[in-house]
């Protein structure tokens, strides 16, 4: 994908692909990632993490560790000054495990060292007698188990009645289907770098998605005020959710303050594995009632969420999950019930799609189900059944806002499919290299999805973002929270504040919590029209003051708020979303039936995007959300053994290569100003992972005839069906 | 992040390296460090001490003895995929394809598959097939082993203290010759299956040779002899439908796969059939019909 003729506006404001300012940096190696931090005289921090999925601790002996040459601290639960506990939702997750560990990677203690491999080794001689408890491992086992923690093993017990909920349709399908656990699988790993002060406060540089949560978070364990906690971004490789929730910051401040020495850490690809929230794991059940013309009459959906040992976001992944569990589609009547439990698995929590994705799963292949059964087209049948302004969705919301679902299923199904290839070469057959397929038993499928969710938080939450902006003889600086974790903000502030002001030269001051209130977190597609807001109304602020005669340098701050939303009560009703964006999907792939291996040759999408504000920004999110899209659909699971993971590296946590990724066609994006977004633009990261595996798994069907309830789809699946 | 420093030492010939092992018998052997490096940075290796290969230039590149290549121990998989010694032995170049990225490579050799011996060696089942001998050079002199024997089990070797890998002599057969590799993915991946099918046109034999199946290579012996015995080889080495999958059965039968976090059993048995029935059909075209194979060796 390519973007070309009118799209490739050149210029530098809103409207034209702007040129990263990070751009060059990072493709020529220069950027600094926070992997790279340094300071004079820093030591080096390692987490020693339980082996088990659960188990009591019956003593743990520090003293070999700190027996070790070049060995600064050893910190266990003990030396923890504030709340044992943190969480994005409820701290419910302890700094270090004290009497009892909940997960495979639960951080037990932590070392300070003088060098990264001492530090390790000082980790592996600290002695944990653990006592293995059996791990409640199946979620819906774990909603009657015993508690495995004093908070209980339900995170959220949710029920939608909307409509009429005994309402029957001519026609019923049912189905049951299961997602499997995504992993983000960044590229840049946790890595930190905290400097003690000389008043007990300390400096925190970090790669993050949400500075100002995390300061609370790490001051509260540290038994700190927020402002003795001061965080400044340090360079991101990738996030897509994994890093809202703390993962080192608390135990390189504490080392950092126990030692006097700035401390840094890097977690190792496993590490990383181990110390981060995933994508929850999905069973869901669906019944889906229809009128023999194909109108939807009532959808009635289970979806049980495995949020693992901690409840880091699992609720709010559970609201998006029920809230969009019936798809971007006019439906009378709903009675959706939903669960987020607690297991011994790894913790889940926020990953791009954020509960949309599974119940995007969910919702499509019951729609390709009521396609066949009905003896309609499918995508014929999504339009019958497309929302529209005006509807509602099961939580009773009316979408007040732009909701071109009609048009993205008609130019997207509408783009030219890929031609067949006559004499295909190894490469461009599944399986690729190992040149294993064999060209007469290759079908091509081709599926369809339409997929949508939230922008911004929900349900009552005020995400506001602030923004700085400084006008200085013709140079202007923004100063914002926002963290850059890939998505483009800067360039968009650049644009921003370029439009409002016409000055050309912008700099982006760093993201810290120093003398800047909270961006909200880069998450939920809400740091263009929250941020952007911020930058914006900051620009407007400083443009009035000019326009008023004002001369030398002026400051305006900004405080950008989305009208306020509400909880959802007990029938699961409530006006609990600002926004919502839609996108719809066609998946070609080819499989070789004898060998379940799959290409996925070709995803066509069309995407509501409120307005193109950087249209190769807009196409890289598509491309990149279509690739993890692409991933879950085929090769992307963290495989667990009992609550083990056994493919915490690269090696066997296969992500897409550029060999695996298809060829993405944009067949358009759909520009329909979004009323009360900052330029009418609506967030665009989150879509094309929401619908794109969806859309996959129903070519793969088209293409063996095989019911498929569950992805990734693996190769056993399909040959030994 | 680097482990704590460890002394490298620099031999510039197979005397020299022995010498090295001989100084620091607990010394690890460094080629193209793309087993050793993930091991050392995932913590589960820390060396005491380095003997690096890669100055040592009788190891390096390959040469062509009579009816047999020799292929030093640091040839590189770049080295292998394409050119003449593709074109001379078709499968290992096949094979050296599919393995990681270009960078990756540029840096691996044959020796470190066959010093690190993984089930998953991508070349083991093509040197299992074709019963390429591994040279070594040792403080007891030099030895040669056929593959088969020197790979002992899961990342075991007959590598004795001191030993190692110099050469491996790969015989030159006239004949087409198939590798294929199943894996979740185009490229960059652990093979959960790999089939090595060779044809010799003058001993009238196939060979086969299975990887990721077993703790070691596997040679389907009783395939090869069924497709020995079949094949038509006065008419240009055809086997019909019928022995084409029966092929695959028997080479199914050779293996002793396991469940893991790849694949399962009952699929990796599955995957065999079907690609060393796909290999047998490339190698021994039914009549009329040109493989897609290697090269012709009309």
């Amino acid at each position: 994908m390519t973007v070309t003729g009118e799209r490739l506006r050149t210029g530098r404001g809103l409207g034209t692909s702007a040129a990263r300012p990070d751009g060059v940096p990072k493709v020529s190696g220069t950027f600094g990632f926070s992997s790279d931090l340094h300071a004079d005289g820093m030591v080096w921090g390692h987490v020693l993490r339980s082996p088990h999925p659960s188990a009591r601790i019956l003593g743990v002996d520090i003293g070999p560790a700190l027996a070790m040459a070049g060995v600064h601290a050893v910190l266990t639960a003990d030396d923890v000054p504030g709340t044992n506990g943190f969480g994005l939702e409820h701290a419910d997750q302890p700094v270090f495990a004290r009497d009892v560990v909940r997960f495979t990677g639960e951080a037990v203690a932590a070392v300070a060292a003088d060098h990264p491999d001492t530090a390790r080794r000082a980790a592996q001689a600290i002695v944990v007698h653990y006592e293995p408890v059996e791990p409640v491992v199946d979620p819906e086992a774990a909603i009657v188990a015993a508690p495995i923690h004093p908070d209980g093993n339900v995170f959220r017990h949710l029920v939608i009645r909307h409509g009429d909920i005994a309402a029957e349709g001519d026609v019923v399908v049912e189905g049951t289907y299961e997602v499997g656990m995504q992993d983000q699988a960044f590229m840049g790993p946790e890595s930190g770098l905290a400097v003690p002060d000389d008043v007990g406060g300390v400096d925190l540089y970090m790669s993050t998605q949400w500075l100002h949560v995390d300061r609370d978070q790490v001051a509260d364990c540290l038994g700190l005020a927020p402002e003795q906690v001061r965080l400044t971004l340090a360079g991101v490789g990738g996030a897509f959710g994994a890093r809202e929730d703390v993962s080192m910051q608390v135990h390189i401040c504490l080392l950092a303050l126990h030692t006097g020495r700035p401390v840094k850490m890097v977690f190792s690809r496993e590490e990383s594995f181990l110390g981060h929230v995933h994508r929850h794991p999905a069973r869901m059940h669906y019944r889906h009632h229809a009128t023999r013309d194909g109108r939807l009459v009532k959808v009635e959906a289970r979806m049980l969420l495995d949020g693992g040992a901690y409840a880091s976001t699992s609720g709010p992944v559970l609201v998006n999950a029920c809230c969009f569990a019936a798809g971007p589609y006019h439906v009378p009547n709903a009675l959706i019930e939903g669960w987020a439990v607690r297991t011994n698995n790894p913790p889940c929590g926020a990953m791009r799609g954020f509960g949309a994705v599974q119940a995007c799963f969910g919702h499509e292949s019951q729609m390709d189900r009521l396609a066949a059964e009905l003896g309609l087209d499918p995508v014929e049948l999504r339009l019958r059944n497309a929302m529209r302004t005006g509807d509602c969705i099961p939580t009773g919301q009316v979408v007040s806002g732009a909701a071109p679902v009609a048009e993205l299923i008609r130019t997207c199904a509408a783009a030219p499919l890929p031609a067949l290839d006559p004499a295909p070469s190894p490469m461009s057959m599944p399986g690729g290299s190992g040149r294993a397929a064999d060209a007469g038993r290759v079908r091509r499928g081709v599926g369809f999805a339409v997929g949508f969710k939230n922008l911004m938080y929900s349900a009552g939450f005020d995400d506001f973002s602030t923004a700085r902006v400084r006008l200085d003889e013709g140079v202007a600086t923004v100063t914002c929270a926002a963290a850059e974790v890939g998505q483009g903000f800067v360039t968009l502030a650049q644009q921003i504040v370029r439009d409002v002001l016409g000055v050309d030269e912008v700099v982006v001051a760093p993201a810290e919590t120093m003398t800047i209130g909270s961006a909200g977190s880069t998450s939920a597609s809400r740091q263009t029209w929250m941020s952007g807001g911020a930058v914006q109304g900051a620009a407007l602020a400083v443009r009035a003051r000019l326009e008023a005669g004002q001369t030398g340098p002026i400051e305006e701050t900004y405080e950008h708020h989305h009208p306020p939303t509400f909880p959802l009560d007990d029938n699961g009703q409530g006006n609990a979303h600002v926004s919502y964006v839609f996108a719809a999907h066609r998946a070609v792939v080819d499989v070789d039936l004898d060998l379940g291996l799959v290409r996925v040759v070709e995803i066509a999408t069309s995407q509501d995007v409120g307005r193109v504000l950087n249209p190769v920004q807009v196409v890289g999110q598509i491309e990149g959300g279509i690739a993890q899209g692409v991933g879950l659909a085929v090769m992307e699971e963290i495989v667990l053994d009992r609550g083990l993971v056994r493919n915490a590296s690269f090696t066997d946590y296969l992500i897409p290569t550029a060999l695996d990724m298809p060829t993405v066609t944009v067949a358009a994006l759909i520009e329909e100003p979004e009323p009360g977004a900052p330029f009418g633009a609506k967030g665009v990261g989150e879509p094309p992972t929401i619908s794109s595996s969806a859309a996959v798994a129903a070519a793969i069907r088209a293409a063996t005839g095989l019911a498929l309830p569950r992805i990734p789809v693996r190769p056993q699946d399909i040959a030994l069906a | 992040m680097p482990a704590a420093a460890a002394p490298v030492a620099l031999p510039e010939s197979v005397d020299e390296v022995l010498q090295a092992l001989a100084d620091e018998p607990e010394a690890m052997i460094l080629a193209g460090g793309t087993d050793l490096m993930v091991e050392v940075n995932a913590g589960r290796r820390r060396p005491v001490s380095v003997v690096s290969l890669t100055r040592v230039r009788e190891l390096a590149g390959w040469s062509r003895d009579g009816d047999e290549v020799v292929l030093g121990a640091c040839l590189t998989y770049a080295d292998m995929e394409r050119g003449p010694l593709a074109a001379l032995v078709p499968a290992l170049g096949q094979a050296a394809r599919t393995i990681g990225s270009p960078q990756i490579r540029a840096a691996a050799t044959i020796g470190g598959n066959l010093g690190t011996a993984s089930p998953a060696g991508d070349t083991l089942p093509v040197l299992a097939a074709l019963d390429a001998v591994v040279e070594t050079a040792g403080p007891q002199g030099s030895r040669r082993l056929l593959v088969g024997d020197f790979v002992t089990g899961v990342k075991q070797t007959a590598l004795l203290p001191g030993e190692i890998v110099t050469a491996v002599r790969v015989p030159l057969r006239r004949g087409r010759q198939e590798f294929l590799k199943v894996g979740t993915r185009n490229a960059m991946v652990i093979s959960v299956v790999m089939v090595a099918v060779v044809v010799d046109l003058d001993g009238r034999t196939v060979r086969a040779g299975l990887g990721s199946v077993a703790p070691r290579p596997v040679r389907a012996r009783s395939a090869e002899a069924f497709a020995a015995e079949h094949a038509d080889w006065r008419r240009g080495a055809v086997a019909s439908p019928d022995v084409v999958a029966r092929f695959g059965q028997l080479c199914a039968e050779a293996t002793s796969p396991i469940d893991d976090h790849r694949s399962t059993a009952d699929y990796r048995r599955r995957a065999v059939a079907v690609c060393a029935s796909r290999a047998l059909a490339r190698v021994l075209p039914p009549e009329g019909v040109h493989g897609d194979g290697g090269p012709s060796d009309e």
